[in-house]
């Protein structure tokens, strides 16, 4: 491979954008195909099919036999609340792959003591979460039981296509919450994707097991179909 | 800490930005049950330092081999892996699939 295309390939993934490097197995011939230029090219329907799925492969095609070594953004959890939940999640995700962003506007909560290497924003989410965005790479958790921190975040997020969304809260609270989306506009449809209680049920009682809850939950709407509850076939 | 997907091709691009000698194995194909899916990366330097995998651990010390001769020869290979004892004189997987990786060496 030439380092060229393994910068280009390390810049578009940093970037948050997908690419597909074409490697043809017999010359070595090489071609990094980002997600924008996937039109353009001569195996535009292929590629498009490939990007959807997240899954490298080899291909037959009218260039030969071909492997296609899909690249989708990593996993990014996006959090509202520096919270002690949130303390044991950040470290765990990492582990797991996925990329942490915790938004909490309470300075005395969001600070970079009790979230060392933590992406943190001491910021309201309506204020920030536009800036960096949700994409169907996001999950989204919202985790401190505040409507004025959590709404706002859970409004983008279920306006967004992004592929978990989850909420602390007790039945009560959630059901409070559920009254609150329904009179801002979002059906129950929409209402429905969020996950609440969060996380899967594993009997869960300090925050390092409710973050491994959450995570549980996270793993099994990324790897799991959702209309089978069969193993997706890995990206 | 354990590498990510993300770390294991960063690593590669600053192994070789640093002058070394990179090659990536990618998984391109798998048959039965095989430990690591198609795509998963390991990157070896001229060293031997390895990170990543493309097994669980049972095939890594014949990539890495073989890596190190890719980044003296150049060029590409591709290794093909079986069970433990179809071929007393190489390594294979125990857990009975068999996995084919594409060994490249990053100029």
């Amino acid at each position: 491979m030439d380092l060229s295309l393994l910068s280009a390939m390390n810049a578009e993934r940093t970037a948050r954008r997908a690419t597909v490097l074409v490697t043809n197995p017999s010359t070595g011939a090489q071609r990094l195909v980002k997600e924008a230029d996937v039109g353009a090219d001569p195996l535009a329907d292929l590629l498009r099919d490939r990007l959807r799925t997240g899954r490298s492969g080899m291909a037959e095609t009218p260039e030969g036999e071909l492997f296609l070594t899909v690249q989708v953004p990593p996993v990014r959890i996006l959090v509202t609340g520096a919270v002690h939940i949130s303390q044991a999640l950040a470290p765990m995700a990492k582990i797991l792959g996925f990329d942490v962003i915790v938004v909490d506007p309470r300075t005395a909560f969001a600070t970079p003591e009790r979230f060392p290497d933590v992406a943190l924003h001491a910021e309201w989410p309506d204020v920030v979460i536009p800036t960096l965005g949700i994409d169907r790479y996001t999950a989204f958790v919202a985790l401190t039981h505040d409507p004025k921190i959590d709404d706002p975040g859970l409004r983008m997020a279920l306006a967004s296509d992004c592929f978990y969304v989850g909420a602390l809260g007790s039945r009560k609270t959630h059901g409070k919450r559920v009254e609150r989306l329904a009179e801002a506009g979002f059906t129950p449809e929409q209402i429905g994707r969020i996950k609440a209680p969060i996380g899967l049920n594993i009997g869960a009682i300090s925050p390092a097991e409710i973050a491994l809850s959450i995570l549980g939950e996270i793993t099994a709407a990324l790897r799991l179909d959702p209309a089978t509850g069969a193993k997706r076939t890995a990206a | 800490m354990l590498s990510t997907d993300d770390d294991i091709l960063n690593r590669a691009e600053s192994w070789r930005r640093d002058g070394k000698g990179v090659a990536i194995a990618t998984v391109v194909e798998t048959w039965g049950s095989a430990p690591r899916p198609v795509g998963s990366h390991l990157v070896i330097d001229e060293e031997g330092n390895f990170l990543g995998s493309v097994s669980g651990g049972c095939v890594e010390g014949a990539v890495v081999t073989e890596a190190m001769d890719v980044i003296e020869s150049g060029g590409s290979r591709m290794l093909e892996f079986g069970v433990a004892d179809e071929t007393a004189w190489r390594v294979g997987l125990s857990c009975g699939g068999r996995i084919k990786v594409l060994v490249e060496k990053v100029s």
